[in-house]
């Protein structure tokens, strides 16, 4: 403390401009307000500017998953003649579009419905609520969610409880004998039928 | 050497560091200043959430040491802990028991300064950093049920996305933004990985140490008397004036108490973690494996109540808006009622809030662990009929008590106390309505019911009507009507129906 006294004393005009009173000795040239009050503006000025370059890659780095850069691909379910005609099946499929790290997340379900040879209905396994999976019950033909109890008749509608609209369907189409569909993002409101 | 001189080398190396550092004059008000002598044992819950919150940073760090915080083996290497890593069971359990405990003594701390209007002048802005105390902890729970990753934080994490969803305009890419791309994957588990070691308990420690500043700048508040009124501004003179006069230091006076209760807790903290272990993890978070019943962590069951009970409706403004406005309503309690009295006794009003706002909670969990309305996935297999309800059937019924089990119908009805809870319980629905209306009800559902007129033919449903018209306590006709001749055999339901008596299906029978 005393020594700092005595250092602002010797070194008049070095006070809190940061050159630690050594700034080769020369005498103040500038009172020292209007000196301190510049190099604070300088300090500030290259602060926010470096600051807000560094904020580009930090903010772009967090909010980048939000820009959609992802679309959908088509995905091969198999040949068609493992979904019977008038039969509704579970298939499985890796997520077209995962990562690296990913691990078993990336497998995802859905529920294939044969109407007839040559016509398809593909149900994302997500409730239309609030995404739990649905189960399918062959005998009452009816899918049941274990979270809140809706219930969706087999061609997707919804039939009870809280979702407000009929299961989410991916796009489908059939190439040399296999179900293809258009899958990828988790289904949402977005996406619709 | 005489005592004189050892004393004077004891001391010397603390006087070095005391002069460099400053620490014990830091610490000294932290410890020795003035608490009410009133201050019993209501005051102790604080200090038990703080010592929790403890816990939860050295397990946390323990944990860390072995966690693998990567969607392709997290859940494994949580096994690993819990299997090959000596006394890691423990540490997760420890870890999973303290997070629980620390949500609760937060609630009865902040129970107890509501009730004991101890949110007044000039202590709002304690409350206030309580308020965000509590926000920072509930997500760490939700961060941390996420870090287990096992089903039922794969799909707790969907119906999150689900709910961020339905934001109006910019739903979707906020989902994103949540889940760290366009599905549940690595990139998800990393972001709430980040988020529960690193952000929120950053906060959680910062807030902590403002918590405590300003219980040192404004002092314990007295246990609260009826005509002791809180005046803005002469309070800090008077209580500064009482401190003095009639105040102890909170060490060693004071803390004994803490420490008796943290001693408690801490000695129940290790019975449960030992003897119940740790929390999951459940199922692999393979989201193939759909025969899974999503259920969120215990803090968290009265969120999934309220939820499953609102109506469809409203339910997405409500899910959306309701948080808003209950963390608003919170921070402004002290700014609402910032002076006057403090007792329970002449704030009848809001202890009878206070009352409201605990039972709602209490009860909401409570449906939440019962989930009434979701339906047993497996009661038509797993469940058997009751043999009261087919002893002396005649070969129809029996049939129908047979599609009855097959068309799922248990799922949501229960019959003998089993079954699902979704609809009524039909062991006396032929009490309730005639044949006529039972087909009707099969037919096209309605309230609750999903149609199952195409799912049935018309032999399975003149079964199915003939064994529901035998559900009615013994000794009754078979029939609603009493007395009434009973229109079987049914030759067609769908006819039958078109000709049926109009009576419509009684209000509300379905509908929960
Ligand atoms: S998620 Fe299926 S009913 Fe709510």
């Amino acid at each position: 403390m005393s020594d700092n006294t005595k250092g602002e004393t010797k070194k008049e005009g070095c006070v809190g401009c940061g050159c630690g009173g050594g700034g080769g000795g020369r005498p103040a040239a500038v009172p020292q307000d209007a000196r301190r009050g510049f190099m604070f503006k300088i300090g500030a000025g290259l602060l926010g500017i470096g600051g807000a370059l560094a904020a580009v890659p930090i903010v772009g780095y967090i909010v980048g998953p939000a820009r959609s850069r992802y679309r959908n691909q088509w995905v091969d379910l198999g040949a068609t003649t493992a979904f019977p005609s008038g039969q509704t099946r579970f298939a499985t499929f890796l997520n077209p579009i995962r990562q690296p790290t990913d691990g078993d997340a990336a497998k995802t379900a859905c529920w294939v419905r044969c109407v007839e040879a040559g016509k398809f209905q593909v149900f994302a396994i997500n409730c239309a609520h609030l995404g739990c999976p649905v189960r399918w019950f062959e005998q009452s033909k009816l899918f049941m969610c274990p979270c809140h109890g809706g219930v969706y008749y087999q061609d997707g509608s919804r039939a009870a409880g809280p979702p407000p609209r009929g299961l989410f369907e991916y796009k489908w189409k059939v190439e040399s004998g296999k179900l293809l569909i258009d899958a990828g993002r988790l289904p949402g409101l977005e996406e619709s039928v | 050497m005489n005592r004189e001189v050892i004393l004077k080398l004891l001391k010397s190396p603390a006087q070095w560091i005391e002069e460099r550092t400053g620490v014990v004059a830091f610490s000294a008000p932290l410890l020795f200043h003035h608490v009410p002598r009133s201050a019993k044992w209501w005051y102790v819950f604080g200090s038990a959430t703080l010592m929790f919150f403890t816990i939860q940073i050295v397990t946390g760090i323990c944990l860390g040491t072995m966690y693998a915080p990567s969607a392709s083996n997290a859940w494994e290497s949580l096994r690993f802990i819990d299997e090959e890593i000596p006394f890691g069971w423990m540490l997760r359990a420890l870890h999973g028991w303290s997070s629980s405990a620390m949500v609760v003594m937060m609630a009865i701390h902040m129970l107890q300064v509501f009730m004991h209007g101890s949110f007044k002048f000039p202590r709002e802005l304690n409350w206030i950093t309580g308020v965000f105390l509590l926000l920072t902890v509930l997500a760490l729970a939700f961060t941390g049920q996420v870090m287990r990753w096992d089903q039922d934080a794969y799909w707790g994490l969907g119906i999150g996305a689900a709910i961020v969803d339905r934001v109006p305009v910019f739903g979707d890419q906020m989902r994103a933004l949540m889940l760290g791309g366009p599905i549940i994957g690595g990139e998800t588990l990393n972001r709430f990985f980040a988020l529960h070691v690193f952000i929120l308990p950053g906060a959680a420690i910062a807030l902590v140490g403002l918590h405590m500043t300003l219980i040192i700048k404004n002092g314990i508040s007295e246990m609260p008397k009826p005509g002791e009124i809180v005046v803005p501004s002469t309070y800090r003179e008077g209580f500064e004036e009482r401190m003095k006069k009639t105040g102890v230091p909170f060490f060693p006076d004071a803390v004994q108490r803490d420490m008796v209760f943290c001693g408690v807790c801490l000695l129940l903290l290790v019975f449960l973690a030992a003897y119940y272990g740790p929390f999951g993890p459940g199922g692999m978070p393979d989201p193939t494996l759909i025969n899974t019943n999503p259920r969120p962590d215990y803090p968290f069951m009265w969120i999934f109540g309220a939820v499953s009970l609102l109506p469809p409706a409203s339910e997405t403004a409500i899910m959306l808006v309701a948080p808003v406005v209950g963390i608003v309503i919170l921070v402004a309690v002290p700014f609402l009622a910032n002076s006057g009295e403090r007792a329970p006794s002449r704030r009848p009003g809001m202890m009878l809030l206070a009352v409201v706002v605990v039972m709602a909670i209490v009860a909401l969990t409570w449906e939440g662990v019962t989930s009434p309305w979701s339906p047993v996935m497996d009661g038509w297999s797993a469940l058997p009929t009751p043999t009261q309800f087919v002893k002396g059937r005649t070969p129809l019924q029996m049939q129908g008590a047979v599609v009855f089990q097959f068309a799922q119908c248990r799922n949501c009805h229960e019959l003998g106390g089993f079954g699902g809870k979704r609809g009524p319980a039909l062991d006396e629905v032929a009490t309730r309505m005639s044949p006529d209306q039972l087909i009707r009800q099969v037919q096209q559902g309605g309230g609750n019911m999903p149609a199952f007129g195409k799912n049935l033919n018309s032999a399975q449903m003149t079964a199915i009507v003939d064994f529901l018209s035998t559900l009615h306590p013994e000794n009754e006709a078979d029939s609603a009507i009493p007395g009434a001749q009973l229109p079987l055999p049914i030759k067609s339901p769908l006819t039958m129906n078109t000709v049926s008596s109009g009576a419509e299906t009684p209000a509300g029978i379905h509908s929960r």
